[in-house]
C-alpha cells in the first residue's frame, strides 16, 4: 500500500466514503460484458454448485446442479454453462477476418472477486481436456468451454488485460475505502463504501453489508449458514424425490433447490451491474486503447487457434515458453507503469512520495551548453529544478522530464543538493537538480524553439522511462540446454492431462 | 591463536583443492556454497586460471559491471602474463582501477575477444552473444543472485560451468505476482543455481566454503547458525586475534558510548529505543544510527586485525537500512551531523561488501507488521554479516512480540522444496543473541 492510498483510507474511515485515489478509469469496460457469477460446493474443490450468468441486467441465467458430486451432472451442468458463454463469445467472432486483422472487438468476462478468477482457472483446467467420445464422453462444447476458460484465465494474469476482471479488484484500483483490505474482499461491503444508499454513511451501509441474510457472499464460497439450514434440506428433499420415483416432487424439489440458491446469487447480480456503472463513470484512460486492442489481437488469435487445430492448452509451460511468458509479463508490467503514472496525476503523486519522481519550478536555465565531445556538437542544456519533494533518484540516473505543455524530454540527472529539512517541512523546494536535457531539440547545434524548459516552467521528472526494450532472444524448445533440463518431449495432449498431480 | 588461522587456512585450502579436483572430472559442473567472505571472489580467480593453465578457454558470467571490473582486476594483479577479455556494452566506460592493467582488453564483440583464454561479462551482455557453444566452460558469479530465466539465454554458451554464490543473500525477485510456475523445476522466478540442481543434482556435485576471512569469532558462529544451519562454517580468526579499540575517551558519556564500546568488546550491540509505532523513516531511529557513525568517528576507533593495525575511516564503516527511503533519511542525518563518507545503503546494495563496522536499522524496527519482505532471510543476513570488527543493530522494543503476533504463514506448494531456515527462525535466532548485548538508548 502506498503511503497516498493509506492517507485516502484514513481519510474514507473519518469522511464514512470511500476516497478516489485514481482519476481515470485503468480498466477497459466493454458496452456488453458477461457477468458470470459461480457457486461452488463447500469442501470440493471446483465442484460448482450453481452460476448466475447473462450480458443482460434484466435477464440473468441460473444454472445449477442438484447433485454437485455426481461428474454426470457437474459436466450436464458445463454444458449449459457453454450453450451460453460460447455464443455471446461467438458474436464478436462473426466478421471474417484476414490472418493479420483482429476483430473489431472482444468478449469481456466480469467475476465478482479473485476467487472467481480462480474458478474460472479450475473449471478451464477440469473441462478443456475431456473426451467427446468412448469412457465418460462429454457434449463437444465442454472442451471448447475449456478452452475459453483457460484463455481468459491465462489473461488475466497479464498487466492491465481487461478480458477478464475481477469486480472487486477493479473497484479496490480506483477506490480507497476505510475497513480493510480483507473486508474490501466483500463486494457489497466494498460497494457500500463507494456509493452507499441515500441517508446512510459509507460506514454504516458497510456494516448493514454484513447481514449474510441480506448480502450473501459474493462467491465461489456460500456462507455456512446457507449450506446447514437451507441447502442441506433442499439437497435432501431432491434426492428423497428422485429415489422415490415421484417425478412431480422431483420437479418442486429441483424449483426450491433453484429458487434458494437464487436468493444467493441475484443480491451479487444487482452489485455486479452497479459497480459496472459506477466504473462507467470514470473516464477510461487514453492507454488503455492500446492494451484493449492487444486483448483483440489476443482473442482473435485464440478464435484462430481454435479453428486450426483446437489441441487444449499444455498443462504447463516448457523452460523456454515460461521465461518468454515471464520476460513478456515484466515489459507489459513496466508499459503500464509508465503510461498510469503519465495519464493520471495521483499514480504521479505516489511516485513522487516514493522518492522516484520529482516536481517543480526551473530555477536556472543552461540553454546554451553543449557536448561536443561525440562526432558532432550537440545541444546539452542544464536545467536546475526545484523541488520540495523527497528525491530518491542518484546521480547519472536516466529520468523523463514532463514539460507544462505535456511533451515529455530524456534527461540525465547531473547534480542533486538535498536542501534541509526544515525547508521540506515548510514545503519550499529546497532540493536542487540539475538535469541535463538529450532530447527533445531537434537535430541542430542549438536547440528548436521551446525546445528548452524556461526559468519558472512547472516540470515533473521521473525515473519511469518506459524506452521500449526489444523481447529478449531465447532459444528455441529443441534447443533447451541442460541446464534446463534439456528439450522437452513434443507435448501431445492425452488422457493423464485431466489428472492431478495428486490424484 | 595464530595456530588456529593455520588450521582454518589448511581447511579452506583442502576445500578449495577439492574443489579444483572436481572440475577436471565433473561431467557438467561444479556448485560452490560461498558463506559470506569466505574467499568466493579468490576461489573464481584461482579456478579460472587453472582452466586457462589446462588450455580450456573460460567465460566467467556476473552479474553487474561492477562485480565483473573487480574480477577483471583481480584477474589482472594475480596472473599479469595472462590474456584477458572484458565483454562489455556499448556505453562502457572504461573504469580508474581497471586502468593500469594492460593485459585486460575490453570489446563488445566476442569475437575480437576469441583468442583470449578468459573472457569476463555480465550475464545480460553474455545473453546478448548469439553463437552457441563456443566455450568449454563458464564460471558463474553471485549465481544464487541470478535469476533462471537468465541462465537459460546464457547456457547454450558453454559445456560445463562452475556456479559459484552464497545461498543465504538476497533471493532474486520479479515485478510481477503470479504463481503459474510455481512447483516447475524450470520456475524462470527462481535462482539459476535451483532450477540447474534440479535437473542434474545427480551429476552435479555441490561443494561448500568452511571458513569465512571476513566474519570475525564472534560473528562466525552466530551467522553460521541464524542462516547456514546446514553448511555451518567458522572463522579464520580466533577471538581475540580481531580488536575494535577506541583510542579517544567520550567526555559525556551516551548509551551510544555504551553501545560502541560494548560492540568492540563483545563484536555486537542492540541499541534499543522505546517501543512505538513509527513510519518506516522513523526519525529516532535514523537519528541513532547516524549519532552511532558519528560517535564511532569522534573516538577514533582502530581496528587490529591478522593484517595489522589501522584506524578506522568513514570509508571502513557502513549503515545497512531494508528500504531506500530509509538509506536516504540515514545520509540526511549524516550530512546534518556534519559526517561525510560513510556508505549507507539498503541490504540489496551491500551484498559483497565489507566493512569494519556496520550499524544495522532492523529491518522490523517500530513495525506494525512483519511483512514477508521485512522477514526475508536473505535481506537479514546480508545487513548483520558484512563486518569484520562489530556489528551494531539499531532497534525499537517489541520486535520479539511483532515475530509472535506474525508466525510465518507462507502457503507451501507441491514440488517446491521448503526453504530453511525461514526468515521468522532466523529472526528469532538472531535476535536471541543479540538480546544478550541490549543497550538501552
Amino acid at each position: 500500500m502506498t503511503m497516498l492510498t493509506s492517507l485516502a483510507r484514513a481519510l474514507a474511515a473519518e469522511r464514512g466514503r470511500a476516497e478516489l485515489i485514481r482519476t481515470v478509469r485503468h480498466v477497459h469496460l466493454s458496452p456488453r460484458p458477461l457477468v458470470f457469477i459461480p457457486l461452488e460446493l463447500a469442501g470440493e474443490a471446483n465442484g460448482p454448485l450453481a452460476a448466475l450468468v447473462g450480458d443482460d441486467p434484466e435477464k440473468p441465467h441460473l444454472l445449477t446442479i442438484s447433485e454437485p458430486r455426481n461428474r454426470t451432472q457437474r459436466f450436464a451442468w458445463a454444458a449449459d454453462l457453454a450453450a451460453i458463454v460460447l455464443p455471446y463469445i461467438d458474436s464478436f467472432a462473426d466478421a471474417d477476418i484476414g490472418e493479420d486483422e483482429a476483430y473489431q472487438d472482444a468478449p469481456q468476462l466480469l467475476v465478482p472477486n479473485p476467487g472467481g478468477l480462480g474458478f474460472t482457472r479450475l473449471l478451464g483446467r477440469s473441462t478443456r481436456f475431456r473426451r467427446t467420445q468412448g469412457e465418460y464422453a462429454v457434449p463437444e462444447s465442454v472442451p471448447l468451454l475449456g478452452r475459453w476458460l483457460t484463455f481468459f484465465a491465462e489473461r488475466s494474469e497479464v498487466p492491465a488485460s481487461s478480458l477478464i476482471l475481477s469486480m472487486t479488484d477493479a473497484l479496490t484500483a480506483h477506490w480507497a475505502t476505510g475497513q480493510s483490505a480483507m473486508e474490501d474482499g466483500h463486494l457489497a461491503a466494498l460497494l457500500a463504501w463507494i456509493d452507499p444508499p441515500a441517508g446512510m454513511t459509507g460506514a454504516e451501509a458497510a456494516l448493514a453489508a454484513e447481514d449474510p441474510g441480506k448480502w450473501p457472499p459474493a462467491g465461489p464460497a456460500t456462507h455456512p449458514d446457507f449450506d446447514n439450514d437451507v441447502l442441506e434440506g433442499r439437497v435432501r428433499a431432491v434426492r428423497s424425490a428422485a429415489d422415490a420415483g415421484d417425478e412431480g416432487g422431483l420437479n418442486r424439489a429441483q424449483a426450491g433447490f433453484a429458487a434458494a440458491l437464487r436468493s444467493q446469487l441475484e443480491p451479487t447480480w444487482s452489485l455486479m451491474w452497479q459497480g459496472v456503472e459506477l466504473l462507467r463513470g470514470l473516464r477510461e484512460a487514453d492507454y488503455l486503447g492500446k492494451r484493449w486492442e492487444r486483448d483483440r489481437w489476443s482473442f482473435s488469435g485464440h478464435v484462430r487457434r481454435l479453428a486450426d487445430d483446437g489441441a487444449p492448452q499444455a498443462r504447463r509451460d516448457n523452460a523456454v515458453r515460461a521465461a518468454q511468458r515471464l520476460s513478456s509479463l515484466e515489459r507489459d508490467q513496466q508499459f503500464i507503469d509508465v503510461q498510469a503514472a503519465f495519464e493520471d496525476p495521483l499514480v504521479m503523486a505516489e511516485q513522487r512520495m516514493s522518492g522516484e519522481a520529482f516536481a517543480g519550478s526551473a530555477v536556472e536555465v543552461l540553454a546554451d551548453r553543449t557536448d561536443d565531445t561525440g562526432k558532432r556538437t550537440v545541444p546539452r542544456p542544464w536545467v536546475t529544478i526545484a523541488t520540495a519533494d523527497g528525491v530518491l533518484i542518484e546521480v547519472g540516473k536516466k529520468v523523463k522530464v514532463v514539460r507544462a505543455t505535456g511533451t515529455r524530454q530524456d534527461a540525465i540527472v547531473r547534480i542533486v543538493e538535498p536542501g534541509d529539512e526544515a525547508g521540506a517541512e515548510r514545503g519550499v523546494g529546497t532540493t536542487a537538480v540539475t538535469v541535463e536535457l538529450t532530447s527533445g531539440m531537434g537535430r541542430k547545434k542549438t536547440p528548436e524553439p521551446g525546445g528548452v524548459p524556461a526559468v519558472g516552467e512547472f516540470l515533473i521528472a521521473t525515473t519511469l522511462t518506459g524506452d521500449f526494450q526489444p523481447s529478449p532472444k531465447w532459444p528455441e524448445k529443441e534447443e533447451t540446454p541442460w541446464t534446463h533440463g534439456g528439450p522437452p518431449p513434443e507435448y501431445v495432449p492425452n488422457d493423464e492431462d485431466a489428472g492431478e498431480a495428486w490424484s | 591463536m595464530v595456530v588456529s588461522t593455520e588450521v582454518a587456512a589448511a581447511r579452506a585450502k583442502a576445500a578449495t583443492e577439492a574443489i579444483l579436483a572436481d572440475l577436471k572430472t565433473a561431467p557438467r559442473g561444479v556448485v560452490v556454497d560461498s558463506p559470506p567472505g569466505a574467499g568466493k571472489s579468490t576461489l573464481v580467480v584461482r579456478a579460472a586460471a587453472e582452466l586457462a593453465d589446462a588450455g580450456e578457454r573460460v567465460i566467467v558470467i556476473a552479474q553487474t559491471n561492477e562485480q565483473v571490473d573487480d574480477l577483471a582486476v583481480r584477474l589482472a594483479v594475480a596472473h599479469p602474463e595472462m590474456e584477458i577479455g572484458r565483454l562489455s556494452a556499448q556505453a562502457y566506460a572504461r573504469p580508474e582501477r581497471l586502468m593500469p592493467h594492460e593485459n585486460v582488453r575490453h570489446e563488445t564483440n566476442p569475437a575480437d575477444l576469441e583468442e583470449r583464454p578468459a573472457v569476463i561479462g555480465t550475464a545480460a551482455k553474455w545473453a546478448t552473444v548469439s553463437d552457441a557453444g563456443k566455450w568449454p566452460w563458464a564460471i558463474v558469479d553471485e549465481a544464487y543472485q541470478m535469476r533462471s530465466d537468465l541462465l537459460l539465454r546464457v547456457a547454450g554458451l558453454f559445456a560445463k560451468a562452475l556456479f559459484v554464490g552464497d545461498p543465504g543473500q538476497l533471493d532474486p525477485f520479479s515485478t510481477v505476482e503470479t504463481q503459474r510456475w510455481t512447483g516447475l523445476s524450470w520456475d524462470p522466478m527462481s535462482s539459476a543455481v535451483e532450477v540447474m540442481l534440479a535437473h542434474n543434482a545427480d551429476v552435479v556435485p555441490v561443494h561448500a566454503l568452511p571458513v569465512s576471512w571476513r566474519l570475525p569469532a564472534s560473528a562466525a558462529p552466530v551467522v553460521s547458525r541464524a542462516f547456514y544451519p546446514f553448511t555451518p562454517f567458522t572463522s579464520a580468526t580466533d577471538a581475540g586475534e580481531r580488536k575494535l579499540r577506541w583510542t579517544a575517551a567520550s567526555l559525556a558519556r551516551t548509551p551510544a558510548d555504551d553501545a560502541l564500546e560494548l560492540a568492540a568488546e563483545a563484536g555486537w550491540a542492540l541499541y534499543q529505543l522505546p517501543h512505538r509505532h513509527t513510519l518506516r523513516t522513523d526519525r529516532e531511529a535514523v537519528a541513532a544510527c547516524a549519532e552511532l557513525a558519528a560517535r564511532a568517528l569522534r573516538r577514533g576507533g582502530v581496528a587490529e586485525s591478522e593484517n595489522g593495525a589501522a584506524s578506522v575511516t568513514p570509508e571502513r564503516i557502513a549503515i545497512g537500512t531494508a528500504h531506500r527511503d530509509q538509506a536516504a533519511a540515514v545520509r540526511a542525518a549524516l550530512a546534518s551531523l556534519g559526517v561525510s563518507g560513510v556508505t549507507v545503503d539498503t541490504a540489496n546494495r551491500l551484498q559483497g561488501r565489507e566493512f569494519e563496522l556496520v550499524i544495522v536499522l532492523h529491518p522490523l524496527s517500530g513495525r506494525q507488521d512483519a511483512t514477508a519482505f521485512h522477514l526475508e532471510t536473505g535481506r537479514l543476513c546480508v545487513l548483520t554479516s558484512r563486518h569484520r570488527q562489530a556489528c551494531v543493530v539499531v532497534a525499537r522494543e517489541g520486535i520479539p512480540e511483532l515475530l509472535d503476533r506474525h508466525p510465518s504463514v507462507e502457503p507451501v506448494h507441491l514440488n517446491v522444496p521448503v526453504k530453511f531456515p525461514d526468515g521468522w527462525e532466523a529472526h528469532q535466532s538472531l535476535l536471541a543473541h543479540l538480546s544478550q548485548f541490549a543497550i538501552r538508548a
